[in-house]
């Protein structure tokens, strides 16, 4: 790497983060999905579209999503849609919770007990709440994914 | 310039005078490329406003007492200062508004609303900021007047076919368009419009903010009915903008606000408005902001408009022979005639990426669609940095831009 300029940056774009950014996982439409929502942050130009295949019992089967945005908004959508399928919807918006106060202060009280090994794996994020204006890109998938939970084609912004 | 050798500025007494150049970002020099979205102040500037503060200061036009005859002067002045650079006519052409968007909106609403017909037609751009869109589509669904879109062509340009084919029916009202994009910097042919507009029978404004900032505008030679620009981006105040409107418009305009100062007589049965330009500048107007944007006039103008025009010619060469020398940049638009305003994209990493990678050099550049959105879906790109200069940007500062991004690119690789 000849970004030498930048080094100090790899706490923000950690290679899992820029992996997940080149290829982001689950990067398709569900045709079969029960619940989507489109997520926007205008001022960006951050857009996605999620799907979420709800199971029988109501746990999350399946999700995807497909848009297009920077690093961080595509790594985290990448790496929410991995993690949140298996989980309960109750879990999957703890998760979201949990997530949001990561990625504006860094650290996150609750993020033990059932879901600590999830949340590990969202923790390279964590890097964002020192770039405020970074916050909402990071965001953006979880409110997302809350629209899409709370059951409309709502239009999700995490403006 | 005409063989005449071109006029220079003193750079490094010049960037003496903007204290927040000096100024570490993240432990790194502040390299500042955002002046297109709102520029740095001189001491200038600053010291003018702070001087009317602790010396001169008092509400204008109402009291008939010493301090406020003194405002009132400093205002007027002001006003007079603003007719002389822009070569207007008439000092009473002049209104004093709190931004461009806030110009905009008045003329949408007085003259949009206010005197034109529903069966009319105005005529955008597809390079207008959306302060040049909006307010449009309001007088549109709220009046019912047609609005066209004049289209540019791939290099950036404004399309003087699609302009003329755009006024052949007679309906057209009013042509508003840019004099100069913030986007892709493209400086349109005001003097070549206005004639096309006015021998269609139409009037037209142009929106300066980003022109009035990098040339000289005479209103008068490329006979402008309305033309728009902003104080901040000017190296003056925030919640000041200019709308220069030619006299006749502004007596059959009806008033955009109402309130304070804009009458000359209330009962509650009925109100006269006062002569304009008062009948446009309702309520305390931005007074302090006035007697900054008076400093920073006087300020662009000891160094000349010839000058910083010429100096500014030197950072777009040096731009266009370095920006797309960079592997995987592509920069928007490539009009003949520009300023320097650059937009660009970077193969590797999105807009937002970059940004935060140059801020991490102390570059500031803007990232996001730059209130011009149409414009990005006109090009198909989701969004652009932009880096924009000002009379304060150095050759320096280019090559240190170039350098970066050739980095950032690799870093995202």
């Amino acid at each position: 790497m000849s970004g030498g300029l930048f080094d100090d940056l790899r706490d923000l774009y950690q290679e899992v983060i820029l992996d997940h950014g080149r290829k982001p996982r689950n990067f398709k439409r569900l045709d079969d999905a029960d619940r989507t929502a489109r997520g926007d942050n205008p001022m960006c130009g951050d857009r996605m579209e999620l799907f979420v295949k709800l199971a029988p019992e109501g746990h999350i089967e399946d999700a995807a999503f497909q848009g297009r945005g920077c690093a961080i908004s595509m790594a985290s959508a990448s790496l929410m849609t991995d993690t949140v399928k298996g989980k309960t919807q109750a879990q999957a918006r703890q998760m979201g919770e949990n997530f949001r106060a990561l990625a504006m202060t860094g650290i996150c009280p609750d993020c033990g007990g059932e879901i600590a090994e999830d949340m590990e794996r969202l923790a390279p994020l964590s890097g964002v709440h020192d770039f405020p204006s970074r916050v909402k890109c990071a965001t953006l998938a979880w409110h997302t994914l809350n629209a899409a939970l709370d059951g409309g084609a709502k239009e999700a912004s995490s403006e | 310039m005409d063989g005449h050798v071109a006029p220079t500025l003193n750079l490094d007494a010049i960037r003496a005078d903007f204290p927040i150049l000096s100024e570490k970002v993240r432990g790194k020099t502040f390299t500042f490329l955002d002046s297109g979205a709102s520029a740095q102040k001189p001491r200038q500037v600053i010291g003018a406003m702070v001087r009317m503060m602790e010396t001169a200061y008092a509400n204008v036009h109402r009291g008939a007492y010493h301090m406020s005859e003194q405002a009132t002067e400093a205002y007027e002045a002001a006003r007079a200062a603003v007719a002389r650079f822009l070569n207007a006519g008439d000092v009473r052409e002049i209104i004093f508004t709190g931004s461009s968007t806030n110009a905009i909106n008045l003329v949408a609403h007085s003259y949009g609303r206010g005197v034109m017909q529903p069966s009319q037609a105005v005529v955008i751009s597809e390079m207008e900021h959306h302060a040049n869109i909006v307010p449009w589509q309001m007088a549109r669904d709220a009046h019912g007047i047609e609005l066209r879109v004049c289209r540019i062509t791939d290099a950036g340009e404004l399309d003087l076919d699609d302009l003329a084919a755009k006024l052949a029916d007679g309906k057209v009202g009013l042509v508003a368009v840019t004099h100069m994009s913030n986007v892709l910097g493209t400086v349109t042919p005001a003097a070549q419009i206005a004639r096309m507009a006015h021998e269609a029978g139409a009037k037209v404004l142009f929106d300066g903010s980003q022109a009035a900032v990098h040339r000289r505008v005479d209103v008068r030679e490329i006979d402008a009915d309305f033309y728009v620009f902003t104080g901040h981006k000017l190296y003056g105040p925030t919640g000041i903008g200019v709308l220069y409107a030619k006299g006749a418009l502004q007596e059959a305009m009806p008033p955009f606000l109402g309130g304070g100062d804009m009458i000359a007589e209330v009962s509650f049965e009925r109100s006269v408005w006062a002569p304009y330009p008062a009948k446009f500048e309702a309520g305390t107007p931005p007074i302090i902001e006035a007697i900054g944007l008076h400093a920073a006039i006087d300020y662009v103008e000891s160094i000349g408009m010839a000058a910083i025009e010429a100096h500014e010619r030197a950072l777009v060469d040096r731009a266009m022979a370095r920006l797309p020398q960079i592997e995987g940049v592509t920069l928007l638009g490539r009009a003949q005639d520009r300023g320097g305003v650059f937009a660009f994209a970077l193969d590797t990493a999105h807009a937002h990426d970059v940004a935060t990678l140059l801020d991490r050099a102390g570059i500031a550049v803007r990232s996001g669609r730059h209130c011009a959105e149409p414009l990005h879906e006109r090009f198909g790109v989701e969004s652009t940095c932009r880096a924009s200069f000002g009379l304060y940007t150095t050759p320096a500062e280019v090559d240190l831009l170039a350098d970066a991004l050739h980095q950032a690119r690799e870093f995202f690789r």
